[in-house]
């Protein structure tokens, strides 16, 4: 059987406890040179794409602005087309929220970005529900949580629709006889039940026809929705089983649409750290994880979880003994907090009892822990296993560090999968669906919006 | 004297219709990256101001309110912040001003895209609020309904309520957008790690903006942009849109038809300023002009005309139109400043050939006359202006 290739992508640091801020190596968040260092790195490491997060309103705790982690973020197209004019190959991949734009925008800020960059640009598909951040925005957060997947499935058939409003050669640009653009380029008519738009586009159709589509979510919404209609989907299974499980279930709804299994890319998140041996990497993953989690983190994951005020805890002291409040909960703007509270605390308190572990080494413990540690040699080795057994196509690696994160990675690491012969030595071609074996998007020329010929 | 402030307005391939056509112009290159640094590059070879760059929700058209289709004019256009913030890494220190358009856009979104260009261009950015009246335009977003006007929206009574709103509305999206700036103080960010804090919340603001239209709570994602508050610019005739520029605005671009119209123009800018009850720094006036240079006598005249035989029609514009050279030019330019203008915002008939008119023709020129910088005084847009970086509404004092 062939050695499947390795994919690679480089997340920007989160507005999150992974990112640590009080390292003496930690840059700036906002400024420009940190994004251009990131990318950088990543374009000599080959990667594949950066990645950019985002979030439209502060996270909040308690009723406050949550005051412990890196905050403040750029909006995120900007800062990639500006890091297209200092980059040549790696691709561009922004999450944009369906819930507070409309497709006709949103579209045209993606073909934008990928003529800008000669086609490296992807797009994130999130959704959000929250009224919190409809604060934020004129048309306010009036979605059904239910509706969400709905509304986003429908956002991006009408981006699709739109980018196909162009078909390759519309543009003529031809001075001689006198003909700028075919009649009828960019006309479309959407009526479903999010939009019912039509009119005429006006980005001509980028260099990759269509950007790479990205998919986020793990529920089975979100799972069919990817098969549906992505080309990479991004999950949170660090570990060996739980990759090969996801791997297998999301692959096999990719018949039903008519899709080859490569035609959808696994990559999930991951951190790392690497030392000269592993009791060194594994000393360094320690000291990371504590300063991710100081004391005052650790006891504001007890409050998301618990729903309560718990500021009086000593986080060098036990668990409280305090009944969480499942009610309405004291954090905003974070995913994490909104599962099954009751059963979290329950089996936190069932670990922190038989490990005998403070508030502190409770949190250290149960969130967030490395997924490679070990020297160049056995990252390298747990990347490769991973993707050749089936339990990713390749990683977005997310660093603790801002910006130099990935520098030891790319320096260490990249050179060691390069000589199994699992990762590309150079690029390739110069879109980001040549970096990922995606083939053009189908353009079904017929199936087009009706022209109106003059 | 002061020298004069001097911009470029960069649109398509030039603002004659048939500017595609001129045998200079690159008309392959429209959607390419490298069409726009070059002409950035240009600019800031002349030393300007700023650029700014032009944007639309809907496909340009030759007629006021509807898409025509025409198929012998350029067509298509890339999001303004977008060019501008791939302009910014591959220049130094002009100005890049894009445009968005405020009936349609989300002002948050704006807040963050002009913040974001200006930590790309390390205090470079501005940013140009246009409304949008075309009902074709709406059509693309489906969220409102205007009404179907055959005639430009300014000459009939339904036509200006609606510009009443449109106008009173993006009042309220600039009042959004500069507080959003400002609602980051600068010493936000603390790093503190003796008490566990990255950010001095009290220094991290709600807008808490409650308008007829809508309401935005805020604080930005985005930290306080380097230059505090971007520059804000506003093209504007008429008393309406003169008050928008009066309570808004940094910078206001007009479009008066003649030295003695200028005058009057000045007038009625500082007129809207007294009766919006504008304080601190007055407005900078900025005339807009098209431009067709070229340094033999009567070349632009003929020039033109070409392109005008092209189109089937005279070019028609707001702005007042230049034939001539660059020495008229600069003439004219320096006799309508005795109006009270500040500078000037060049539109060039055709791209590249009539920037390059600006920057290597009229600039040394200008220069030459003791009337324009030979060198950036300053690191930032407002800077390039003579605006300080202002205080944060927010902070104590």
């Amino acid at each position: 059987m062939p050695v499947k290739p390795v994919h690679l992508a480089a997340h920007f640091p989160g507005v999150n406890n992974t990112t640590v801020w009080s390292d003496p190596a930690s840059g700036s968040q906002i400024d420009f040179a940190s994004f251009a260092h990131l990318a950088r790195t990543a374009e000599r490491g080959k990667f594949d794409f950066l990645f950019l997060a985002e979030g439209l309103r502060l996270r909040e705790l308690k009723g406050r602005i949550h005051n412990l982690d890196v905050a403040g973020r750029p909006e995120s197209l900007t800062v990639l087309s500006a890091l297209s004019a200092v980059t040549a190959r790696l691709g561009l991949a922004a999450t944009v929220n369906s819930t507070f734009n409309e497709p006709y925008e949103v579209a045209r800020r993606l073909a934008t970005l990928d003529h800008l960059s000669e086609g490296r640009a992807a797009w994130n598909v999130v959704t959000s529900w929250d009224e919190f951040t409809g604060e934020n925005f004129r048309r306010g957060g009036y979605l059904d949580e239910a509706d969400r997947y709905g509304r986003a499935a429908e956002f991006l058939h009408t981006a699709r629709e739109l980018w196909d409003s162009w078909a390759p050669g519309d543009l003529v640009t031809d001075p001689g006889a006198g003909v700028f653009a075919r009649p009828g380029s960019g006309a479309f008519a959407h009526r479903g039940r999010q939009f019912d738009i039509a009119g005429r586009f006006n980005v001509p159709r980028g260099p990759q026809g269509h950007p790479v589509i990205i998919q986020a979510g793990d529920s089975p919404q979100g799972r069919e929705f990817a098969a549906a209609d992505a080309d990479v989907i991004f999950s949170r299974h660090g570990t060996l089983e739980d990759g090969r499980a996801f791997y297998k279930d999301v692959k096999s709804r990719l018949a039903r649409y008519g899709r080859r299994r490569d035609e959808l890319k696994i990559m999930p998140a991951v951190t790392y750290v690497l030392g000269d041996n592993e009791a060194d990497a594994a000393e360094r993953a320690a000291e990371i994880r504590r300063r991710q989690v100081g004391p005052q983190t650790a006891i504001a994951y007890l409050e998301g979880h618990w729903g309560r005020d718990l500021s009086a805890y000593d986080p060098d002291g036990p668990l409280p003994d305090v009944e969480p409040d499942l009610g309405e909960g004291v954090s905003q703007g974070r995913a994490q907090f909104r599962g099954d509270r009751g059963e979290t605390v329950r089996r936190w308190r069932a670990l922190a009892a038989e490990r005998g572990l403070t508030i502190r080494e409770l949190v250290i413990e149960a969130t967030g822990r490395q997924t490679f540690v070990g020297t160049p040699a056995s990252v390298a080795d747990q990347i490769d296993t991973f993707v050749q057994t089936d339990a990713a196509d390749g990683f977005v690696f997310v660093p603790h560090l801002t910006p130099g994160g990935l520098d030891d990675l790319v320096e260490h690491v990249v050179p060691l999968l390069q000589e199994k012969g699992v990762f590309r030595a150079d690029y390739t071609g110069p879109t980001l669906r040549d970096h990922l074996g995606l083939q053009a998007p189908r353009t079904p020329r017929a199936a087009r919006t009706p022209r109106k010929v003059s | 004297m002061t020298g004069l402030h001097l911009s470029a307005a960069l649109n398509d391939a030039g603002w004659h219709p048939a500017a595609w056509r001129d045998p200079a112009a690159r008309p392959a290159g429209l959607f390419t990256a490298r069409y726009w640094t070059d002409l950035a590059t240009e600019a800031e070879r002349g030393l300007l101001d700023f650029v700014t760059i032009d944007d639309s929700l809907g496909l340009q058209s030759s007629g006021p309110t509807v898409p025509d289709d025409r198929t012998d004019q350029v067509r298509g256009r890339l999001d303004a912040v977008l060019v501008a913030a791939r302009i910014a890494p591959a220049t130094e220190r002009i100005g890049l001003v894009p445009a968005t358009i405020t009936t349609h856009t989300e002002p948050f979104h704006v807040a963050i895209g002009i913040a974001s260009l200006d930590h790309a261009s390390r205090g470079r950015a501005g940013w140009q609020p246009r409304v949008g009246a075309r009902l074709s335009d709406a059509a693309h977003f489906g969220r409102r309904a205007f009404p179907d006007l055959d005639r430009p929206w300014s000459a009939t009574a339904e036509g200006a309520a609606l510009g009443a709103e449109l106008f009173g509305e993006a009042g309220d999206v600039v009042e959004v957008v500069r507080r959003l700036w400002d609602s980051w103080e600068d010493d936000a960010e603390i790093r503190d790690a003796a008490t566990g804090r990255f950010l001095d919340r009290d220094k991290v603001h709600y807008i808490d903006f409650e308008g007829a239209r809508f309401s935005v709570r805020g604080p930005s994602i985005t930290p306080r942009p380097p230059q505090g508050q971007p520059l804000v610019t506003a093209l504007a005739c008429g008393v309406r849109s003169y008050e928008f520029a009066a309570r808004g605005a940094d910078v206001v671009f007009v479009t008066p038809r003649s030295r003695a119209d200028a005058f009057a123009v000045v007038a009625q800018i500082r007129e809207a300023e007294r009766t919006v009850r504008r304080s601190g720094e007055p407005l900078r006036i900025l005339a807009d002009l098209v431009v067709f240079l070229d340094e033999a006598p009567g070349a632009a005249v003929s020039r033109k005309a070409r392109l005008d035989d092209l189109d089937g029609a005279p070019l028609d514009s707001d702005a007042e139109i230049f034939t001539g050279t660059p020495g008229e030019l600069a003439d004219l330019l320096l006799d309508w400043r005795n109006a009270g203008l500040d500078g000037f915002r060049l539109r060039p008939g055709v791209l590249p050939s009539d920037l390059a008119g600006i920057t290597r023709g009229l600039v040394p020129v200008l220069q030459e006359r003791g009337a324009f910088r030979t060198g950036y005084q300053a690191a930032t847009l407002r800077g390039h202006l003579g605006l300080a970086r202002p205080a944060n509404r927010y902070a104590a004092t």
